[in-house]
This record gives structure tokens, C-alpha cells and sequence, in this order.
């Protein structure tokens, strides 16, 4: 049966070692987190600078708008 | 026939709009699925009979490996869409599907390396498989680059639009590889004309990996499209309205 869900390891040491795969399983998967967290965050953080960026040089058009008038 | 449709959806506002409350969700169920599928294949399915716990990888690799092609596909028709019908949004859309195409196949190259070493004993093979993936790599590395080296986003767009039309000739390279040449590589566990070679307690997880990571990819390209909406129509009324309200 698919969903008899059962933790296939003896330990959590044994999860963690795989006997003897562990470091391969795990560096992939560490790998793997990194760039998705980059997928996911870099747009973010690219859009949040850019508005703010835009937002910084609209006040000081407005500012030198008022200057001159 | 009413083709408004097809103009709204080139219009770069609509669509910011149009995608904003679905990001969050979208986001949830991607995410969600990936943390499910990845604690179900490392911990609850089976260890593999051959190959003990190292295929365990295979729920990163394959769903990783997949979407580094699918993506090439959205990035090359979104190219042709551009070229043909001038639509500016299908460029923005090519330019974002390529970082994001470099890094899972990147990530495909790299996991597969990292499984190579316990299953074959080497982390590397010049075969047909792994070398036409690399290829893969170089083209969207090629695509960014052409879109850095042009002063007129318009030629730029045009340029990488072309390789990457041109590249496509290596994606079924890439699926046929295995069956075509002598290689390390194995050959395809998913079939979809027939029966896969994996028991379905393997396999669910696997399938639960992939459609998470399509819907992982759908977020990171909408995302990165978003931004780059944002960027190209700064001198516009709507784009100067959010970024007063930061």
C-alpha cells in the first residue's frame, strides 16, 4: 500500500548518515534550497530596490520643481 | 474571432495587475508541495534495491532536469512571440525564463554529479546526456549575455530571441540522448507511452516533486517578469503611483 507511510531509518543519525550516502543526498539537496531561494527571493528584492530607487528620485524632481517655481 | 484578449495580455499593466493576488497563493502551493515531496522522498519512501539511499536524489534531479528544458521552450516561444508580433511583454518574459533556466540547469548538472560519484564512480562523463545538458547551460548563459550586450533593448530582444530558436534544435538532442548513444546515464523512469520503471511508492513523491516544481517555476518566472514590468515602464503614470506608495 502506497500510504502505509513508514520512516524507512533506524535513527535520525541514520537518516542523517543514509548509510554512507548521506553527504551526496544531502549536499544535493542544501544545493538545491540555495538556488530556489535565489529563484524565488532575488525578484523580490530587485523590485523592492528599484521602487524605492524611483520613489528616492521622483521627491527630489518634485523638489527641484518647486525650486525653480 | 475577438483577439482583445490576446492585446490585453501584451499590455505590461494588466498583466502586473492581473498576476498580483495570485502571487501569494501560487507561491504557498509551489513551496508547499516541494517541503511535502522532498521530506516524503527522503524519508518516507523505499530505499532504492540497487542503488541504497543515493537515489534519493532523484527527487531533486529529475524534476530540476525537467524544468531546465520546459523552461528553454517558454523562453525560445516567448522569443518567437516577440520577434512576430512585436509584443513587448512576450520580451520581457524571454529575458526573465533565462537566468532562471541557467540556474536549474545548473542545479540539474550539478545533483547529477553529485549522484554520479556513489552510483558510477566519477562525477563526470563526457556523454552525449550530460554534455547536450551543458550545452543547455551555455545557451541561456548566452541568451543573458546577448541581452547585456546591445545598447537598444530592441536589438537585444532580437538577438537573443534568434539564439534562442535557434538553440532549440538541442532539447531533443537532450531527451533522446540516452536511447541514441552509449551512456551512463539511465534512461528515462518516467515514460508517458508506457509503464514507468518505478513502483509507486517512488513514484509519488516523484510526481508531487514535479508538478510542485512547475508551479515553483510558474512563481520564480512571474516574479522576475514583474520586476522587469516595473523597470521597463518607469516613465509611466502607474509605475510612478507605486513607487510614491513605497
Amino acid at each position: 500500500m502506497v500510504f502505509d507511510m513508514q520512516f524507512q531509518f533506524e535513527s535520525l543519525t541514520d537518516f542523517f548518515y543514509m548509510a554512507g550516502h548521506g553527504p551526496y543526498v544531502w549536499s544535493c539537496y542544501l544545493l538545491g534550497l540555495i538556488c530556489l531561494t535565489y529563484l524565488l527571493v532575488s525578484p523580490l528584492i530587485a523590485r523592492k530596490s528599484f521602487l524605492a530607487d524611483l520613489n528616492k528620485r521622483l521627491k527630489i524632481e518634485a523638489y527641484e520643481k518647486q525650486q525653480r517655481n | 474571432m475577438n483577439w482583445q484578449w490576446f492585446h490585453r495580455l501584451g499590455s505590461p499593466k494588466w498583466f502586473y495587475e492581473k498576476t498580483s493576488p495570485w502571487m501569494p497563493w501560487l507561491t504557498v502551493i509551489g513551496v508547499g508541495a516541494l517541503l511535502v515531496g522532498s521530506i516524503w522522498g527522503l524519508a518516507f519512501a523505499p530505499a532504492d534495491f540497487k542503488q541504497g539511499n543515493s537515489y534519493r536524489i532523484i527527487y531533486l534531479h529529475v524534476p530540476v532536469s525537467f524544468l531546465a528544458l520546459a523552461g528553454y521552450y517558454i523562453m525560445a516561444i516567448s522569443g518567437a512571440i516577440g520577434l512576430i508580433w512585436k509584443m513587448k511583454l512576450a520580451d520581457m518574459v524571454m529575458k526573465s525564463a533565462a537566468p532562471i533556466g541557467a540556474v536549474l540547469t545548473f542545479l540539474a548538472l550539478v545533483t547529477g554529479a553529485i549522484w554520479g560519484k556513489p552510483t558510477w564512480g566519477t562525477w563526470w562523463v563526457w556523454d552525449a546526456r550530460i554534455t547536450s545538458m551543458m550545452v543547455l547551460l551555455f545557451l541561456y548563459l548566452g541568451v543573458m549575455a546577448l541581452q547585456e550586450a546591445y545598447q537598444h533593448q530592441e536589438t537585444a530582444n532580437k538577438a537573443s530571441a534568434i539564439l534562442a530558436l535557434v538553440g532549440t534544435v538541442n532539447i531533443p538532442i537532450i531527451y533522446k540522448s540516452v536511447d541514441w548513444w552509449y551512456t551512463l546515464h539511465q534512461p528515462a523512469t518516467l515514460k508517458l507511452t508506457s509503464e514507468s520503471t518505478i513502483h509507486s511508492s517512488m513514484l509519488y513523491p516523484l510526481l508531487l516533486m514535479i508538478v510542485g516544481l512547475y508551479v515553483f517555476y510558474a512563481v520564480a518566472l512571474l516574479q522576475r517578469t514583474r520586476t522587469e514590468v516595473l523597470k521597463r515602464e518607469k516613465k509611466t503614470k502607474w509605475v510612478k503611483a507605486l513607487a510614491q506608495q513605497v
